[in-house]
C-alpha cells in the first residue's frame, strides 16, 4: 500500500474513533465518564494533526485541552458535585442540549465548507517543519491578535480572582 | 561482520522493545537505589540479605511478591476506571522517554517539537490519577487525587518556563538540537541564570513526582496511600512504585538533556570526547537520580496550603523572571 493510502486508512480509524467517544461524551449517565471519553475524543483529534504534519498544534492540543482542561473539569466535578464511585449523575436537558448541539454544527459546517470547499490538502507540501513558521507568523503578521488575546486572557484571569475572593 | 539491513520499521519496533526494557530496569535499579541510598543517608544499612551482595535482589524480591497479591477491586468502586487508571498513568511515563536522546543516535525519534511533546506527555498522567481517586469511591483516595492534581497544575507552570527558557537559549525545540547548543552545560553558561533555572526545574519536578518534600498528595500518616489507597498488588506496584520511579528516572534524564549538556562531555575538552556519549548520559541521569534521592530524607513534608503559596507566589514568578533575564541575555551577550 503506498503512503497516502495508509493515511487514509489511519483517518478512518481515527475519525471513528473520535465519533464514537464523542457520542458516548453526550449519551454516558455518568459526568465524570464523559469528561474521559472527551479525554478520548480530543487525543483522536491530536492524532489527526499528526496525521497532517502539524505537529506542534497538535501537541498543543494535548497540552492545552487534554492536560489543562479536561484535568480542570474533572478537579472541579470531583471537588463539588460528582458521587463517589460508580452512581449516575445526571439531568433532563437532553433535548435543549441536543438542539443547541445540532445548531452548533450547522452553523460550524456551513463555515467551514464556505471557506474551504473543494481545497485539497497536497501532503507533500506540509512535510518538514512548521513550527518555525507557526512562530514566525504568530510573532509578525499575527501579533496584533496575538497582544489582544494575551490582554483578554488576564483580564480574565484577574475577574476570576476578584469573584472568588472572598474579603 | 555481516551488515545487517534493516527497514524503518524494524529499527523503529527494535527501539520500543529497547524502551519497554529500560523502563522497568530503570524503576528497579531506582528502587533499590532509593532503599540503599536513603539507608546510608540515614545512618542505616539498609537492606543486606536478599540475592547477598548488599541485599541487590530486594527489589526484585518485592516486585515477585507484589505479583503474588490478590488483586481486590472494592464493590462500591467504578470498576472500569479502576481497572484502567495504572495504565492511565504509567503510558505516558514510558512514552515520555521516545524522546530523550541517551547519545547522538540512540533515540526513538528525534521530534522536530521534543521539548515541548515531553511536556504535554508528562501532563497526562495526572489524569490517570484523578481516574484512580476517584473510581476508587474512598474519601481518602479522592483527597489525595485531588491534591495530586492540584499539586500537579500549580508545579507544571515552573517546569514549562523553565523548560521554555533552555528552548530559547538553543533556539530550538529538538532535544537533540538543545544538547547540541550546549557546548558548556546551561547550568554553568549562562553563568548564574542557567543555575536558577536548572533549580526551578528540579523543584518543580520533585513535586511532579509527589515526593517528599512535596508528598501531600501520598502522605501516609493522613490520607494512606492517597489515590492509590485501594489498589492492591500488580495494580499498585504499577500506579505508584513504579511510576514514582520511572516518573524519576524520565525526570533524571530530561533534566541531563536539558541542563547538563545530555550526551556531551561536562566541558568540551578533547580527551573528554573519547568517552562514549551514552556513558556521559547514564552518568549525568545518575547524579540527578542521587540528588533526587537525597532530597526525600533531608526536607520535612509541607503542608499543603504551604505547598500551594510556594509554587503560585514564588516559584511561578522567579520562573517569569528567569525567562526576561534569559531573553535579555539572548538578545545582548
Amino acid at each position: 500500500m503506498s503512503a497516502e493510502t495508509w493515511q487514509q486508512v489511519v483517518f478512518w480509524i481515527f475519525a471513528l474513533l473520535i465519533t464514537g467517544a464523542g457520542v458516548l461524551v453526550v449519551t454516558t449517565r455518568n459526568v465524570i465518564h464523559a469528561a474521559l471519553w472527551l479525554v478520548g475524543a480530543l487525543m483522536g483529534a491530536a492524532a489527526m494533526y499528526v496525521l497532517l504534519f502539524a505537529e506542534f498544534v497538535a501537541w498543543v492540543q494535548v497540552l492545552v485541552y487534554v492536560g489543562a482542561i479536561v484535568v480542570l473539569m474533572l478537579f472541579g466535578l470531583m471537588l463539588t458535585r460528582a458521587p463517589i464511585g460508580s452512581a449516575e449523575f445526571d439531568n433532563n436537558q437532553r433535548p435543549l442540549a441536543a438542539l443547541c448541539a445540532a445548531a452548533v454544527f450547522v452553523v460550524t459546517s456551513v463555515i467551514l465548507i464556505g471557506a474551504f470547499e473543494g481545497q485539497e490538502i497536497n501532503f507533500a507540501r506540509t512535510a518538514g517543519t512548521s513550527t518555525e513558521s507557526i512562530g514566525t507568523a504568530i510573532f509578525s503578521s499575527y501579533v496584533w491578535p496575538f497582544e489582544v488575546v494575551s490582554i483578554l486572557l488576564l483580564a480574565a484571569l484577574v475577574g476570576a480572582v476578584v469573584i472568588a475572593r472572598r474579603d | 561482520m555481516p551488515e545487517i539491513a534493516l527497514t524503518t520499521w524494524q529499527i523503529l519496533l527494535l527501539k520500543v522493545a529497547v524502551i519497554l526494557v529500560v523502563v522497568p530496569m530503570g524503576a528497579l535499579v531506582g528502587g533499590y537505589a532509593e532503599h540503599k541510598v536513603m539507608a546510608h543517608l540515614q545512618h542505616r544499612l539498609g537492606p543486606m540479605y536478599p540475592g547477598g551482595f548488599h541485599g541487590w535482589a530486594t527489589t526484585l524480591a518485592d516486585g515477585i511478591k507484589f505479583l503474588f497479591k490478590e488483586d481486590i477491586i472494592p464493590a462500591a468502586a467504578d470498576r472500569k476506571v479502576f481497572s484502567l487508571a495504572p495504565a492511565a498513568i504509567m503510558v505516558p511515563i514510558i512514552m515520555v522517554y521516545l524522546v530523550i536522546p541517551m547519545d547522538r543516535t540512540l533515540v526513538v525519534e528525534d521530534l522536530d517539537v521534543g521539548i515541548f511533546y515531553l511536556l504535554a506527555i508528562s501532563s497526562l498522567s495526572t489524569i490517570g490519577i484523578l481516574m484512580a481517586g476517584w473510581s476508587s469511591a474512598n474519601k481518602y483516595a479522592l483527597i489525595g487525587a485531588l491534591r495530586s492534581a492540584a499539586q500537579l497544575i500549580a508545579y507544571e507552570l515552573p517546569i514549562v518556563l523553565s523548560a521554555a527558557a533552555v528552548a530559547m537559549l538553543a533556539g530550538t525545540l529538538s532535544l537533540n538540537g538543545i544538547v547540541e547548543a550546549q557546548n558548556f552545560p546551561f547550568i554553568l553558561w549562562p553563568p548564574g541564570i542557567g543555575l536558577a533555572l536548572f533549580l526551578v526545574f528540579v523543584t518543580g519536578a520533585v513535586a511532579e513526582m509527589t515526593r517528599v518534600p512535596f508528598d501531600m498528595p501520598v502522605a501516609e500518616s493522613e490520607i494512606i496511600t492517597g489515590p492509590f489507597t485501594e489498589y492492591t498488588g500488580m495494580r499498585y506496584i504499577f500506579s505508584h512504585m513504579f511510576a514514582e520511579m520511572g516518573h524519576m528516572v524520565a525526570f533524571g534524564g530530561i533534566a541531563t538533556t536539558l541542563f547538563l549538556g545530555g550526551y556531551r562531555p561536562i566541558i568540551p575538552w578533547e580527551p573528554l570526547e573519547l568517552i562514549p556519549g551514552v556513558v556521559w548520559f547514564a552518568a549525568k541521569t545518575m547524579m540527578m537520580i542521587f540528588l533526587f534521592l537525597w532530597i526525600r530524607p533531608t526536607f520535612p513534608r509541607v503542608r499543603e496550603d504551604q505547598l500551594q503559596k510556594f509554587a503560585w507566589k514564588f516559584l511561578i514568578p522567579v520562573s517569569l523572571a528567569l525567562i526576561l533575564f534569559t531573553g535579555a541575555w539572548v538578545l545582548y551577550v
